[in-house]
């Protein structure tokens, strides 16, 4: 045999070892050549008389694969996109069939196998166990964890994981771990019956071998006379049957019904359990070559898995600049996003100075911290040791002479240009001709900041989000005279405290602000329509968004949105109260007292939790609704201008020059403000669910109907001309 | 075309669930002493009958297997007469009267019957399965939620309050009581007999003439909690305009589990004449109509307006209608469309009091026209249901 991703030998015993150890990889997956080794090993093992069964495992310390492989996956969604034709389709099919054949062709060799888990096996990885006779897992690996995450990127489990694991656990069992991805440990797998057995790493493949020694006929459950799925199989058992109406309605609740990959899982299980498992399989590769076929599938794994992983690792780092070391890290304004960027700097290892104008204030911005940590501690996440060192990293202070030698410092203070000015020269008089001077504007241009500072070239905009903890994503903004170096130290940063960078040029409202606020303005636009408050916020929820335009401007305060506001059209000369968001606003804000969630009261009235309790009754002052019910279509109609406002803005800032690389714009849509991830992003929803030409033509639907904030520019024009898609005109940089 | 009259209608007095006194009848011996008495009332001829068509939703175990055919065969009809059993949902005894009665008009056949049976406590509601709610390809892409929740969405989006429910089941249980004492069912009741000829039930057991809005505040919505596990979310995909879904169902003020069967004669003149029966009424017209099937149980709006349309007729020019009572809401939900005064709905109770036997209650309460009709010295009434996933069936009738 000639094998490149495995070692096999067979030992004096009779029984085959096959250990997976992918060269020059930190971490086995199913690549071509793996599988054609899986192939190869299983052809031998029936072959070769001598062959008594087979045990698998891992020579990598990560443990067994970590799944499909990234590229060859994406190799696939190409082809599966292309695949218009009959014999086209059937080719999808029969690459996702032959590993369903592969599996089960070995699980009913007539020889047992065996397979000694040490660590990690995710997706495919997990599927080739499922499909062994025995299963023993490692007790001793505290991060093992055996998944099938391929629902959380639009994929379904492809290699049997729907026939299989459904046959173990029973459906309901299985469906947190088919439909989120759920991971499950050791000791739980064998609770479930998902494995066999457990044992230190040591003896995993010991235990494993005798295991097969001793049970020279093993057949798979389901291959067994008798043999009786736990809870039953919808259609022929009551509790089954409901537990498959429950699931097709809960995952309504937490979809709406946006991922095709959810419904075709759980098609997988309800049809395929009906059927026996060879007939199962071809279910799942059917639904499984449908899957990969739709934009959501292509969008996102594009998005949240390849171009997320890409760039949390520094993919668009500018090149030829020497990694900046940072020891030490100035934040200037402890108050929410100050406190929140004092944690994760922290919590990287970062020592820090956190300054404010009052020792008490700065100190409750340490306090921020302490109360995270506190809880973590109580919830036994972290020990009361390591949440001592991570306080002892803040430094809370009034004196700026602390922030000396600091490699960055970030001024996270009022959106007050005059007082961010102040700041930038008293901090600059502390740090190096080196260090990085940076600001946590979310509205402010970054070229006008830096006419304060000596040395805008090292001037730079780093944006947070809040709550800084949870939000991955930090949009950095490039001034026009900051330096490339800069970027690149700035990145390093960003890459430190483990969070995702976008770099993007100066305009003001940036990439995020700018593109997120068209979504709360069509929403409050069809407010002054007159459709009923409740149908903005439902569909608001079901186009994907995380929340109504209402509550999410409610969020964000209806106070700060009316500043903002007011100063970026002083900025352009306009009337802010000519539009219906900034005169629905000036009133709600300035008539009405209401500021948004913070208060208690916004478009909604909360309750004591700080929940919204209903939309304010008092809208109707000010709104006359005539818009009460809509039909399918009109349902439709509202949800795209929600996304296609937002699409057309995104498309502007590529036209503007806002933002370059297409994976900037996707991944910030969807970390920053939430854009329906099925898309795959902002950019994603005009390339794949619409392509450029279709889109513009919609949008020029739109425009025509609703008003020009719908037209599409030049660029969109040309592109749909040409055929162009974002991904090609605006290519990840560095390619 | 004939025209197609009906010359009798009977049914069972409607028993209450497993601890009621039909529960140890069996689906088969109801639908024998419906076609028994329909036989030795008139005197029928069973030669002349050309067909039984009994509506039946849950047709499996006794129920299963053609129950129509066997139930002529088990009455000791004639040979020659077939049998078909037919699910339209909860409409099924009202359609079955309706082919029954579309066999005549088109001379298929000169004389029928129209009826249906369930005994719910003996084959449970929905043990037949079906693919709607469990298929995630027909469950998720057409939005189903039970009928309850749908029920309740109706209650939401038209403004029916849980008082404005309960109110109407207090008036149900009222009218169901006031016409029992006045005998205002006796025409059509035929008591239920045991294996040895022993009067098993002779009247609706289901009924809770006490009922008071009180007694009715202390029961809990059945739907809730269906709901906010994951169909309310379903819901607002349909009808966005919800802000907040309001369950105001249950037990008190839904229809009753019951077990019962019904028949109705139907032929033409010349047949009644031949066989020496009267007719009592003509049916006008009828028809069947799909409607939206989230909110699932408008039809009866949409199926009536197809109806008038039909026949050229306005609501007004109807003396009285009977909307099964499958949910409190969906009979308000009619009134407010079409601006019915109550006096002329349902005016004898329905199904909230009484109960109703899914594949049965169509047959029923178009007998309960056919009297009152007779007993109020009305002309014209209307007899609808509404359906599972969102269907509604309607029927004319006049006196002659």
């Amino acid at each position: 045999m000639n094998l490149t991703q495995f070692s096999f030998e067979v030992g004096d015993n009779g029984v085959a070892l096959a250990k997976f150890d992918a060269p020059e990889r930190s971490m086995n997956t199913l690549t071509k050549a793996a599988n054609e080794d899986i192939a190869a090993i299983v052809k031998e093992v029936i072959e070769n008389e001598a062959i008594k069964g087979l045990v698998f495992t891992s020579g990598k310390k990560s443990g067994f694969c970590a799944g499909a492989d990234l590229g060859e996956m994406t190799g696939l969604l190409a082809l599966a996109q292309k695949a218009e034709t009959p014999a086209e389709k059937e080719e999808v099919f029969n690459l996702a069939f032959g590993i369903n054949k592969l599996f089960r062709e070995m699980e009913t060799c007539g020889k047992p196998v065996a397979i000694a888990i040490n660590g990690l096996a995710m997706g495919g990885g997990l599927e080739l166990a499922l499909a062994c006779h025995y299963r023993i897992v490692a007790d001793d690996q505290p991060k093992l964890r055996l998944a099938l995450p391929e629902g959380k990127i639009g994929l379904l489990p492809g290699g049997g994981g729907t026939q299989r694991l459904p046959r173990l656990m029973g459906i309901q069992a299985a469906a947190p771990y088919l439909l989120q991805g759920k991971g499950m440990k050791a000791q739980e797998a064998v609770a479930m019956g998902v494995c066999h057995a457990t044992a230190p790493t040591a003896e995993l493949v010991e235990k494993a071998t005798e295991w097969v020694l001793a049970n020279p006929n093993a057949k798979a459950p389901w291959d067994q006379d008798k043999f009786r799925v736990p809870g039953g199989v919808p259609n022929q058992h009551p509790g089954a049957t409901q537990v498959l109406m429950m699931g097709n309605a809960m995952i309504v609740k937490e979809t709406h019904g946006n991922y095709p990959a959810q419904k075709n899982i759980l098609s997988c299980v309800y049809e395929g359990l009906q059927l026996p498992l060879d007939l199962g399989l071809k279910v799942e590769s059917r639904y499984f070559a449908k899957t990969v076929a739709t934009p959501e599938a292509q969008g996102m794994v594009r998005t949240l898995f390849q171009s997320l992983q890409d760039l949390s690792k520094g993919a668009s780092r500018p090149e030829g600049v020497p990694k900046y070391e940072i020891n030490k890290v100035g934040v200037v304004g402890a108050g929410l996003m100050g406190a929140g960027i004092a944690y994760v700097q922290a919590a990287a290892g970062i020592p820090t100075v956190l300054v404010d104008v009052s020792q008490e204030s700065a100190d409750r911005g340490k306090d921020y911290s302490k109360r995270i940590v506190d809880k973590a501690v109580k919830r036994g996440k972290m020990t009361q040791e390591k949440a001592d060192a991570l306080l002892g990293l803040i430094t809370p202070t009034t004196d700026y002479d602390q922030l000396n030698g600091s490699d960055l410092i970030i001024e996270a203070v009022f959106e007050n240009p005059e007082l961010k000015a102040e700041i930038t020269k008293k901090c600059e008089a502390q740090i190096a001709d080196t260090a990085v001077m940076g600001s946590n504007t979310s509205t402010l241009p970054i070229t006008g900041l830096a006419e304060a500072s000596d040395r805008p070239d090292n001037f730079i905009g780093i944006h947070f989000f809040s709550p800084v903890e949870k939000m991955g994503l930090v949009e950095i903004i490039m001034g026009e005279k900051t330096s490339q170096e800069t970027l690149a130290k700035a990145m390093d940063y960003v890459l430190k405290i483990r969070k995702t960078p976008i770099a993007v040029n100066d305009f003001r409202g940036f990439y995020t602000s700018r593109c997120f606020s068209t979504y709360t303005h069509e929403g409050i636009t069809m407010l002054s329509e007159g459709i009923a408050p409740a149908i903005i916020e439902n569909l608001g929820r079901q186009s994907g968004m995380p929340m109504g335009p209402l509550e999410v401007s409610d969020s964000v305060g209806l106070d700060t949105g009316l500043k903002i506001g007011r100063q970026m059209a002083a900025a352009e000369g306009v009337d802010y109260e000519a539009d219906p968001l900034g005169a629905l606003t000036a009133w709600i804000v300035e008539e009405k007292g209401r500021v948004g969630r913070k208060a208690g009261q916004g478009y909604y009235d909360y309750n004591e939790k700080g929940k919204p309790s209903e939309i304010w009754k008092g809208l109707s002052e000010r709104i006359e609704v005539k818009t009460t019910e809509v039909s399918l279509e009109e349902r439709e109609e509202l949800i795209k201008r929600l996304l296609i406002r937002q699409g057309i803005e995104v498309a502007r800032c590529f036209e503007e020059g806002v933002i370059t690389d297409a994976r900037d714009g996707d991944v910030g849509s969807i970390l920053a403000w939430g854009f329906a991830p099925y898309t795959g992003g902002t950019v994603s929803y005009i390339d794949l669910k619409w392509g450029v030409a279709a889109f513009v033509a919609e949008a020029d639907r739109l425009a025509d109907a609703y008003g020009e904030r719908f037209r599409p520019g030049a660029m969109l024009r040309e592109m749909a001309e040409k055929g162009e898609t974002f991904y090609q005109r605006f290519p990840p940089a560095g390619h | 075309m004939h025209d197609a009259y009906i010359f009798d209608a009977v049914r069972t007095p409607r028993g209450k669930g497993k601890n009621g006194s039909l529960h140890e009848t069996t689906s088969l011996s109801l639908a024998t002493q419906v076609l028994e008495a329909l036989r030795d009332r008139n005197n029928l001829d069973t030669s002349k009958v050309d067909d039984a068509i009994l509506g039946c939703v849950a047709p499996i175990g006794e129920q299963g297997s053609d129950i129509a055919r066997i139930a002529v065969m088990n009455a000791g009809y004639d040979q020659k007469v077939a049998g078909v059993q037919i699910d339209r949902f909860c409409a099924s005894g009202l359609e079955a009267c309706n082919m029954a009665a579309a066999k005549v008009m088109t001379g298929e056949a000169e004389m029928a019957i129209g009826g249906g049976v369930e005994a719910m406590s003996r084959v449970p509601m929905g043990s037949n399965g079906g693919a709607w709610p469990v298929d995630p390809t027909s469950a998720i892409n057409t939005r189903f939620v039970p009928q309850g929740v749908s029920a309740d969405i109706i209650a939401t989006k038209h403004g029916f309050s849980r008082d404005d429910c309960d109110a109407y089941a207090v008036e149900s249980q009222k009218r169901a009581a006031k016409s029992w004492e006045e005998g205002r069912f006796s025409k059509s009741i035929i008591p239920v007999k045991d294996q040895m000829g022993g009067i098993l039930l002779d009247h609706d057991e289901h009924m809770r003439p006490s009922a008071d809005m009180q007694a009715l505040a202390g029961l809990n919505p059945s739907f809730q909690m269906m709901g906010e596990m994951g169909f309310d979310a379903v819901a607002l995909t349909r009808y966005p305009e919800i802000e907040k879904m309001n369950h105001v169902h249950h037990a008190g003020n839904s229809s009753g589990i019951v077990d019962g069967a019904a028949g109705v004669l139907i032929g033409n003149k010349e047949m009644g004449e031949r066989l020496g029966l009267k007719p009592r009424a003509r049916i006008k017209g009828f028809c069947s109509v799909g409607s939206e099937p989230t909110i699932m149980l408008t039809g009866p709006v949409d199926v009536t307006e197809k109806l008038l349309g039909k026949m050229k007729m306005d609501i007004k020019d109807i003396d009285l209608i009977e909307l099964n009572e499958a949910f409190a809401a969906v009979v308000l939900r009619m009134m407010q469309h079409f601006d019915i005064p109550h006096d002329k709905m349902n005016v004898n109770g329905g199904a909230i009091a009484m109960g109703h036997p899914l594949g049965a209650t169509g047959a029923m309460i178009l007998g309960t026209m056919v009297d009152e009709l007779e007993r109020s010295d009305k002309e014209t009434a209307l007899v609808t249901l509404c359906i599972g996933a969102g269907m509604g069936t309607a029927t004319l009738i006049e006196r002659v």
